[in-house]
This record gives C-alpha cells, structure tokens and sequence, in this order.
C-alpha cells in the first residue's frame, strides 16, 4: 500500500500541482511520461510521488509523446489505469496514437495544459492543442482554474472508465495562466477521492490470458464506417453520464460543473463565449459593466466534447449579439469555436447576431478592459439590430486593424 | 503424403467478421476488440491448431489463398524434417507435428516463397509451382539430384 500524504483542508496549488495530486488520488497503474512546457510539472511531481512511494504504480519515461501516448495505449488495453499529460507540440506528435486510443475504446486520462503550436515557437498558452484534438474522438473537458483543473482529473477518470462510456479524456487548462498560478486549492481526503473515482475494473483486457483479444484490427470498407457510427454515438451517450458524474461530484465537494456553463445570462442582451481562464476575466468584465448597466453574461464551454450543442442553443437563445472567443489562429476561416457556435443558434428562432474574436494566441494577455471593449461593441450591435462591425475581428493584435467580411446590412 | 485434414477446418474461409449476414454499426463490437476463441482459452496454449475453438473474428478462420499466385508445394519423400521452412514462413502457414513436417497450409500461404529459398536439401523438398497445377503432376515434374558444380 501507498504511504500516507498528508493533506491540509486547503492548499496553495498551482494547476499543475493540482492535476499531479489528483492522478496521485486515483492511483493510477501506470503513468508513461514525456515532459513538455509547461505540462511538465504534472508527470515531474508525479514521478516525484512514485518515488517517494506515494504511488503503487509505473512510472514509465519514453523517448517522445508519440511513444508517451503509445505506450499508455499499451498499458490501458493490458487493463490499467492510465494517465498522462502533455501540451503543444508534444500533444501534435500524439494526435496520431490518440485517434488509436478512442478508436480502441481505451479511458486514459490526459492532462493538457493548452499551449500556442509552433511557429514561430512559444511556449505560452493558446487554445490551438485543444482544437487539434477536437476530431480525435476524445472527451474533452476544459477547467477554468485550477481548483476545477483537480476537480476535473476527478471526474474525468469517472466518467471514461464507466463501462457505457469507455473513452479517453483530456483534462484542459490554460498554460501559465492556469498550470503557473498558484491559487488556494479544497483537494478531498485521499480515501474520498479514490472511492468516488472507484477501482478500475477493465473490460476485455490483454492481460486476461483465458480469453484473448485482438486490439486495433483492420477493417477496411467493410467495417471502418460502422465502428466510426457507434464511436460517435458512444460520445454523444457519455453527456448523461458525464452530467451523473458532475452531480455525484457536487454531493461530494459541494461544487457543482455544468457542460455548458452560464453567468449571469437569465437576462443577458450581450454575452461573451469562451474557453480557458478567458471565461473568469469575462466574468469579472460583466460584472463591472452591469453596475453601468449593461446587461452582459458570459458561457463558457466546460465540456468541448462531445459538444454541448442543444445546452449552447439553450443558454444563448435570450440573446442580442454574442462574441465567440477564439484563442487559436483560424487558419483561413471562421474560428472553428465561432463556427460551431454558430451552428448551434442557426436553428433557434430568434437567431442573435454572433460575431467572431481571434484573441490571445501565443499567451497575448486577455485583459478584462479587452473583455469589456468587447461587451460594448456587442451592445452596439444589439442596438444598431445589425453587426456594426467585420464579423471576424482580430483582438488585441499590435498594427492595422485586422478583420474580415461585413454583414450586407452593415 | 501430406496429411491436408490438419488445415481444412470446416469454418475456415467462410466466416469472415460477424459471418455471412453483416451486422450492422449497433452490433459490431467495441472498439473492434475481437476475441480469438470461444469460450475459455486457458489452455489452448496445450492444444493443436486443429483442437482450439476458433472464434469467427480469429484470422486462423479466414482464408487469404487468393492472394496466391505460385504456390509451394512439399515433397515429403525428400525432406529431411530440418524445420527451417516451419521456423522461416512468416504466415505459420508450415504444418508441422513432432518435428515431422505433414504439409502446407494454403488458406493462410500466400505463396512469397521464402520456406523454398530456405530448404537445404538437394533437390529441395519444397518448390514453387503455378497455383493451377495439380498435386501429382507437380510431384512427377520433381527434379533430380543435382551433383555440385567442380569448382
């Protein structure tokens, strides 16, 4: 048995430090490594707790995230509990052995501490990992701090080994702003952390010597397209599970996660939608413009995917205008976020004037007076009935204006 | 001869994943994790390829002949029982019981030749020969001993 780590009521944890304790709470079997700015802190104090014997279980140091990814694959198909963390470019060299891990159906837990992709190479925090996963058929949840960063690793264990569900989840924070700061943290006892994840109980493990399987067979024409169907309805079937998942977690910690969170939004003409850390400094944004009474609200997207598109349609159908905030380079489009937003509001009735942010990429500051520019072109364009502006805006870029395409109206 | 019972499983080359009606994307299993044998396999390490219970997922039940052009055929008259073919053939295709080699497997044989590039015997005692021909007439064409060459 693991030795003892003493705990206080409350801790000084940044995220990453937060994201190590909760891999160490679940006892996982086996965490494979390879460090990347600015995840590394994660499996390095982890290390540090398997060292110390803290931890029962593998510790195993690969030569890339490639091989990092691969051999949790290996390990979670054996039949153990498995975890990793990783960011930018390391998280690129994983994609493709994460398209492996859904496809085998396999719930490993990955911490990433969301960072800008090269280049020009930079280290700092932007959303553009999180998007390059978005297609991968993992789980993706996104913690706004880092309190919710081990709240999140929690639930995220949970709700990928429930036997209904049974795919890998990424666990996302904002690098830096997140993983870097140090902020007071409620971490639960160890025994209430691991009996609320529970014990892994594998399914159709390698390692079960009287009934052998074969994982990540060829398929083809004949079978590709059917095992992709019931993928996808195997993620759009984890959001019950994950929505059980966060009300047995508020029974327990007292706080409560949504996949779709709203503030301030029961009367909100102008609202912000946004990822990450952004969603906190829009809050507080909205909460100074309201004593000047604006009536502004924020959502932030907790779980990316499976997407939340009927919660999305539903917390924003009160709306007048809405900017979606896109922390990635849009690469010759909308932003992908803008885009799905979007969609989701097309069909609603009432169909509010949405506009597009690029913001914050390579960790540009996301200021809250940016936040509250923001609300009052919103406002402008819920005054004027039309969007005043080009709907896809860059913000916060040094130079010329940066923007494309008006509305015929405007 | 060869003994051609050991490879002619009933199933074999039927089946292929989930049978002859295909099932649709509700059915196919997770993940595509398809289990080798039906039933408990605990001990199928102690049995013959010929005694396992292979399930319909199992490769052993599909048949890849198909791919054949040229294929080897044994001259047990010849053989040596050395077992480089059974250790060399990458598809296990190489029937051999007690260190007795007894045949070809040719659902699973692709015909790529190496077992005959690796039989030491003179003549060899394996050798290629155009998928048509029949048994006895590939053993009739079955060359001599050649005597080495003075150097």
């Amino acid at each position: 048995m693991a030795e003892k780590f003493d705990l206080n009521d409350r801790e000084v944890w940044d995220g990453n430090y937060a994201a190590s304790q909760a891999l160490r709470q679940a006892q996982i079997d086996v965490v494979a490594a390879y460090p990347i700015t600015p995840s590394t802190p994660i499996v390095e104090n982890y290390g540090a707790y398997v060292a110390n014997g803290y931890v029962d279980g593998e510790y195993v140091m690969v030569e890339s995230e490639h091989a990092a990814m691969s051999g949790c694959v290996g390990a979670s198909a054996a039949g153990g509990r498995v975890a990793t963390a990783t960011s930018s470019q390391g998280f690129a060299l994983m994609v493709e052995v994460l398209y492996q891990a859904s496809g085998m159906r396999l719930p490993i837990v990955l911490n990433v501490v969301n960072r800008a992709l090269a280049s020009p190479l930079n280290v700092r925090g932007d959303h553009g990992d999180m998007y390059l996963g978005r297609d991968s058929g993992w789980i993706q949840i996104d913690a706004f701090n880092a309190q919710e960063a081990y709240d999140l690793v929690l639930c995220a264990f949970k709700i990928g080994e429930d036997h209904s569900v049974r795919l890998p989840v990424m666990v996302h924070q904002d690098g830096f702003i997140t993983s870097h700061t140090a902020q007071n943290i409620y971490p639960l006892t160890d025994e209430a952390a691991y009996n609320f994840i529970g014990d892994f109980q594998p399914v159709d493990d390698l390692l079960d010597f009287s009934r052998p399987v074969t994982y990540g067979a060829q398929t083809e024409e004949d079978w590709h397209f059917e095992h992709k169907a019931k993928q996808h309805k195997a993620l759009m079937d984890s959001r019950p599970v994950i929505d059980e998942v966060f009300a047995e977690f508020e029974k327990l910690s007292g706080r409560k996660y949504n996949r779709v969170e709203t503030y301030m939004m029961e009367d909100a003409d102008v609202v912000i939608v946004g990822l990450g850390s952004t969603v906190e400094t829009a809050i507080v944004a909205a909460e100074e413009l309201r004593e000047e009474g604006v009536k502004a609200g924020v959502v932030g997207i907790r779980v990316f995917r499976p997407f939340p598109f009927d919660q999305v349609r539903e917390a924003l159908k009160g709306a007048k205008a809405i900017a979606v905030l896109d922390r990635s380079s849009p690469g010759g489009a909308m932003g992908a976020f803008f885009n799905e937003v979007s969609a989701a509001l097309y069909s609603t009735d009432t169909r509010p004037l949405v506009t597009n942010y690029i913001y914050g990429l390579g960790g540009r500051d996301f200021s809250i007076d940016e936040a509250k520019r923001i609300f009052k072109e919103q406002q402008a364009n819920a005054d004027a009935g039309h969007i005043t502006t080009d709907i896809q805006q860059f913000s916060g870029l040094r130079g010329p204006h940066l923007g494309y395409f008006q509305t015929q109206r405007g | 001869m060869q003994d051609l019972h050991l490879c002619a499983a009933e199933k074999r080359g039927i089946h292929q994943l989930g049978g002859d009606e295909r099932v649709g994307w509700d059915e196919v299993t997770q993940g595509i994790i398809l289990t080798s044998f039906e039933g408990d396999a605990s001990e199928i390490v102690h049995q013959k390829a010929e005694q396992r219970h292979y399930s319909d997922f199992n490769s052993y039940t599909a048949s890849v002949a198909s791919w054949r052009v040229e294929k080897p055929v044994f001259n047990i008259d010849v053989c040596i029982d050395c077992q480089n073919c059974w250790v060399w053939c990458p598809d296990t295709s190489i029937i051999s019981r007690d260190k007795q080699m007894l045949g070809i497997d040719y659902d699973h044989c692709k015909g790529c030749g190496v077992c005959v590039e690796v039989c030491p015997t003179n003549p060899k005692s394996l050798l290629m020969f155009n998928e048509q021909s029949g048994l006895d007439e590939a053993l009739a064409a079955w060359p001599e001993k050649k005597k080495k060459e003075e150097k």
